[in-house]
């Protein structure tokens, strides 16, 4: 545990480590297996973007207060803007790239466009995203649950209600 | 973001011969660490990145209790079978806390050590004696609505965010450290602190120690209990105020309570004197009010959270009228019971 002094301190004479390392790491990405060399501070979300050019994944508030970066690591919906790429190496990510196609779209896709579910459309993958995880953790069962469990992915459209919606209509062919 | 070395140790010894080192941080979860880092805020010149170590089991303890590993994720502590059937107070305030990604993502002994949310701490602009000891404090006398009314220093009046601490400290459980000099056990109690003159100690941690597990007493109060959770919004907020309250009662009076406040103070907020005023009292209204005042005495508003102490005193007598009615909050339906 490092407190502030010795941080204060280790500001004042910091160094980038030098050479600038890249450790190697493999991810599975929506089903590719990638054999990448990044940077120890580069978060899962730049990777994706800026290194993989996998864009559809979004980048909000980069602090993990909005959800736009939601992607499903080893299944599991989590923030990409707080993940060190390097943290998950050995991972499986899913992204919104890799849910659907425009030919064939995931049904949680389909049931954002039949219920008019998005307006920008900004935060739309990483609903979807953290939608599938909601699902795949069955543990909503009402519409009071969804809107709880998917607090995580602000909406500044306000199309929540439709968001709920979808993510319910899925539910419930699921079942 | 800042820069850094990285380690990845698959041994808590490696882990713990690499935490000894100066400006050397732990990354779990990542979701205050790295979050601290972009802000500029946490500048280590090394992470140790422990996600590989075998820390992430909930097993059972003898004697009744649970040993949560300190890198079981927040998310499959709340959902454990054994912790939502026992520790029904945990799981719930577990749940009252951050999104589904984040606890996804946030892990026991990562929530034990997050930072505050105070604005000061994060905006490098400001002085903050807890980011730069001596540099002042930004808050007091600034905008204070999410801080501390009891237990402040005159150097800083932060709050501890957690909501998984405040159930942890009503349940009275133990953190479980190693660390150069062995390993140790520490009451939770006396895990994190009050700022007093060295406020950028959030807890009582030493240098290099790591934790490596929450071990849950056998006495879970699982018949009366309540997590209610106050804030701006409905879901996905930190707390202005939070109780955790648990009581046994028998044969009509209280036999137990326990009683700890989220959102007002460095640290989760109990007091033994309080919890004592009114054992072997009847239930009721007066009983919980008496201990709400003997809780809160002494708290003093910086302005803008003025209002905290109130709704403190209201919040823990609701609490403890849910608790002995054995009617716990809904954190789905967030009217209040």
């Amino acid at each position: 545990m490092t407190d502030a002094v010795t941080i204060d301190r280790a500001a004042a004479t910091r160094i980038a480590p030098d050479p600038i390392a890249r450790l190697p790491i493999t991810l599975t990405i929506n089903g590719e297996r990638r054999e990448l060399q990044v940077e120890p501070w580069t978060s899962l979300l730049d990777l994706l973007r800026d290194g993989l050019d996998l864009t559809g994944t979004k980048k909000g508030c980069d602090h993990g207060q909005c959800g736009a970066c939601t992607v499903l690591i080893n299944g599991k919906r989590i923030n990409a803007c707080l993940k060190l790429a390097v943290s998950v190496d050995g991972a499986e990510i899913t992204t919104i790239e890799g849910l659907g196609s425009p030919g064939a779209l995931h049904p949680l896709q389909a049931a954002f466009i039949e219920h008019d579910a998005f307006q920008c459309g900004y935060c739309t993958p990483g609903q979807i995203c953290s939608g599938v995880g909601l699902i795949a953790e069955g543990r909503a069962k009402t519409r009071e649950e969804v809107r709880e469990q998917m607090s995580g992915n602000l909406c500044r459209c306000g199309a929540y209600t439709n968001i709920a919606d979808a993510v319910l209509a899925v539910m419930e062919k699921d079942a | 973001m800042i820069r850094f070395d990285y380690a990845r140790p698959t041994e808590v010894a490696e882990a713990v011969r690499a935490g000894a080192g100066e400006h050397v941080a732990y990354l779990a979860g990542g979701t205050n660490l790295v979050d601290l880092m972009k802000e500029n805020v946490a500048r280590p010149l090394e992470v140790v990145d422990i996600n590989r170590l075998p820390l992430d089991r909930i097993e059972e303890l003898d004697g009744g209790g649970l040993r949560l590993g300190a890198l079981a994720t927040n998310a499959d502590t709340a959902y454990d079978e054994r912790v939502q059937a026992r520790y029904p107070l945990l799981s719930s305030a577990i749940l009252a806390g951050a999104s589904a990604q984040l606890r996804n993502a946030a892990t026991n002994g990562g929530n034990l050590n997050q930072r505050t949310r105070c604005y000061y701490f994060y905006d490098t602009d400001t002085p903050c004696n807890k980011r730069v000891p001596g540099q002042g404090c930004g808050a007091i006398g600034g905008v204070t609505r999410v801080h501390a009314i009891l237990g402040t220093s005159d150097q800083c009046i932060a709050t501890h965010p957690s909501d998984m601490c405040v159930a942890l400290a009503a349940l009275k459980a133990q953190v479980q450290v190693t660390g150069p000099a062995g390993d140790r056990t520490i009451a939770f109690e006396d895990y994190h602190r009050l700022p007093g003159d060295e406020p950028w100690r959030d807890n009582t941690l030493k240098a290099g120690e790591l934790v490596t597990a929450i071990d849950l007493p056998a006495e879970n109060f699982a018949t009366h209990h309540t997590y209610l959770k106050l804030r701006d919004r409905l879901s996905y907020a930190f707390a202005l105020v939070s109780v955790a309250a648990a009581l046994r009662i028998e044969d009509g009076r209280i036999a137990e309570a326990r009683i700890a406040l989220g959102g007002v103070a460095h640290k989760p907020w109990r007091r033994a004197e309080a919890e004592e005023a009114i054992r072997n009292e009847p239930p009721g209204d007066k009983a919980f009010d008496t201990a709400a005042r003997a809780l809160l005495a002494g708290a003093k508003g910086q302005g803008d959270n003025d209002f905290k102490i109130e709704l403190a005193r209201r919040a823990i007598v609701r609490a403890l009228g849910q608790a002995a009615a054995g009617t716990p909050q809904s954190h789905t339906d967030k009217r209040i019971a």
